[in-house]
């Protein structure tokens, strides 16, 4: 054995960047013959796209209706409620930059980013006014103020998370308003059929996401019941709504529901989309949490019956907390899912982006012709965000140690 | 009620006639023990004898189907008050440690007394430190129980039973998880523990431990208890042929 000692073997030298295309794509006559296939087939792609997208392509369908894009077909004298909410947002996403770091400012700084390119896009004033430009940047210099406030200001997380479920009912009451006749002239009611575009795609979303990860939690939760009531009901319905597409949900809640309910009932034409697609969500999250529930040793669940914990001490304190971790990929997975599929409530007169989309391209003959310029543009909003949200899910993961510990 | 009339104070644990199956299996075939506050009661035998089961009888980890057990004057019946009152009383530690993994030490040990004692966090904290002082690993208090060696993750678990002051401390072979060497260290500890007065019952093959600390034996072989009595008699002079067979095999 003491023969080896004096030999010290060190890390080997990086190699240089030559070496490493020599060793990685030319190795041999196979990978060579490759390596400039895929480049030529790269760059036919890349060149064919760029050339399509500078100059064959006709934007106009997109650039003359942003706003409907955005927002759909809400009046247009009541938009200064959708920057009012805009502006909250974006101070809100500045403060919590501020105060968490990390990758909430990554989006936070993403989100600025993207309105200073927005404000300053070469298009004619006519279809992005002036006035709209300003607003973009002055919400660039709101987040600006919210992160210099979250850095200097010690403002305590769960404040912060209050602020963010506060504001999501603040928009809620903007959007809608309210049919008091002592407050329509300032806040008249919008029926929420007026809700449309980015807007409506976010809402849905949003709602769909915040609403089903409880509902899934507790619909697991009772599946693993020792009751055979609670059990029986909660299997019953997971396993009725996993076995029907989420479109037949979709009628169900849309046209159905509304024929059982008595006259005098009546639930709004979105809530009822949203009540469709959060059921659904609910019932696949279930599905998930149990199978998180069940990674849990039983070890875990003897040790704090051990220490005196009682049933629901045990399963929020150490069950749960352990559970959801192991699950999060599979969660964002499906939150990321579920906002592509609020595109489906298009079958029920939803005018969401997609939905927008259509209508747009259908409004005038001679954009009959330019569904890929549109269909182009809204798959990319789609990819910038369940991108965003995919980036989330992997810094959250390295956040809470999954795979570490 | 508990029948507490024929419970002299110093009985701390009574089993009378204890029976369990697993379906059809009789694990536990009429145990009858009685534990005095104080005493440190080393449980020994084959695997499959019961003696796990026996010790997890005693805070209702496993349900009884026959006879009586009254832990610090309380029968353990199927009254959930019950069972957690006596599980707060009750100590134990466990083979694989069951530390929580998503809880730094600290927040281990002082879980249950936040939780169920209802103590204010700086109480529960200040003594949880105490006791990671006593089992000798104040430094780790800050770590994740994955950071820390198998011998330091069952010395947490002892600190995190012994947060909740318990009565009894059951031990369910505590060091047959570790490396050779990590096992001296968690002994130690659990000598330290037998020496301060602490009520002991402890499954574990370490005959030399038991030897030391025991006050009693009690030899377990198919769901019954064979032999019993203290260390020197058990060694020295066992009374019956399976008690002398097993330790055979195993010195």
């Amino acid at each position: 054995m003491s023969i080896a000692t004096d030999i010290v073997i060190g890390p080997p030298d990086r190699p240089g960047a030559v070496l490493w295309l020599k060793k990685n794509l030319f190795s041999s006559w196979l990978n060579t013959l490759l390596t400039i296939l895929s480049t030529a087939v790269i760059a036919f792609v890349v060149v064919g796209l760029g050339r399509w997208i500078l100059f064959n392509a006709d934007w106009s369908p997109v650039v003359q209706n942003l706003r409907l894009f955005a927002v759909g077909p809400y009046p247009v004298e009541q938009m200064w409620r959708i920057w009012a909410i805009v502006y909250m947002v974006s101070f809100l996403m500045g403060v919590s930059g501020g105060r968490w770091r990390g990758s909430v400012q990554t989006f936070a700084l993403a989100m600025a980013l993207a309105y200073t390119v927005l404000a300053i896009l070469p298009i004619s004033l006519e279809y992005l006014p002036l006035a709209s430009r300003l607003r973009l940047l002055g919400n660039v210099l709101a987040a600006g103020l919210g992160y210099l406030l979250g850095r200097r200001v010690a403002i305590k997380g769960r404040w912060l998370a209050l602020a963010w479920a506060l504001s999501f009912a603040l928009t809620l009451l903007l959007l809608g308003g309210l049919r008091n006749a002592a407050v329509a002239p300032y806040l008249p009611f919008v029926e929420s059929g007026r809700w449309g575009g980015l807007l409506l795609t976010f809402l849905l979303a949003l709602v769909g996401i915040v609403a089903s990860f409880p509902i899934g939690v507790l619909l697991a939760l009772g599946r693993q019941s020792s009751l055979p009531v609670v059990k029986g009901m909660c299997i019953i319905f997971i396993e009725t709504v996993r076995g029907v597409p989420l479109v037949t949900i979709l009628f169900m809640t849309s046209i159905l529901l509304p024929l059982f309910l008595p006259p005098e009932v009546r639930i709004d034409r979105v809530l009822r989309a949203m009540l469709g697609m959060t059921l659904f969500a609910a019932a696949y999250m279930a599905e998930n949490v149990r199978g998180g529930l069940q990674s849990i040793p039983s070890g875990q669940v003897e040790a704090a019956k051990a220490m005196g914990l009682n049933g629901w001490q045990t399963m929020l304190l150490i069950v749960l907390p352990q559970a959801l971790r192991v699950v999060i990929p599979a969660i964002v997975g499906q939150f990321i899912a579920l906002f592509m599929d609020t595109t489906l409530a298009i079958i029920v007169g939803l005018l969401e982006l997609l939905a927008i989309g259509r209508a747009i391209i259908n409004s005038n003959p001679q954009w009959l012709l330019l569904d890929m310029e549109v269909y182009g543009f809204i798959a990319l909003i789609f990819w910038v965000f369940t991108f965003s949200m995919a980036y989330a899910s992997r810094r959250i993961e390295t956040a809470v140690g999954l795979g570490k510990r | 009620m508990p029948d507490t009339t024929n419970v002299s104070s110093d009985e701390i644990i009574i089993c009378r006639d204890v029976h369990k199956w697993f379906d059809d299996f009789h694990v536990l075939r009429g145990i009858s023990v009685t534990v005095r506050k104080g005493e440190v009661v080393v449980i020994f035998g084959p695997s499959g004898s019961g003696k796990s089961t026996f010790i997890r009888t005693i805070n209702r980890l496993e349900n009884h189907q026959k006879g009586d057990i009254i832990v610090d004057g309380i029968e353990l019946t199927d009254d959930v008050r019950n069972i957690e009152a006596i599980r707060s009383e009750v100590g134990m530690v466990f083979q694989q440690f069951n530390l929580f993994p998503h809880l730094k030490v600290i927040d281990n040990v002082t879980l249950a007394p936040i939780w169920v004692r209802k103590w204010p966090k700086a109480k529960a904290e200040a003594i949880a430190m105490e006791l990671l002082e006593r089992v000798g690993i104040p430094e780790q208090a800050q770590k994740y129980p994955g950071q820390l060696s198998g011998g330091q993750q069952q010395r947490v678990a002892i600190a995190r039973s012994l947060a909740m002051q318990p009565k009894i401390m059951l031990f369910d072979e505590p060091t047959s998880a570790l490396d050779p060497e990590m096992i001296k260290e968690v002994l130690d500890v659990m000598k330290k523990l037998a020496g301060s007065g602490m009520t002991m019952l402890v499954v574990t093959h370490e005959m030399a431990f038991a030897r030391e600390v025991a006050d009693r034996m009690i030899f377990f072989d198919q769901g019954v208890i064979v032999e019993q009595g203290p260390p020197e008699q058990i060694f020295t002079a066992p009374q019956e042929d399976r008690t002398k067979l097993f330790l055979s095999q195993i010195l």
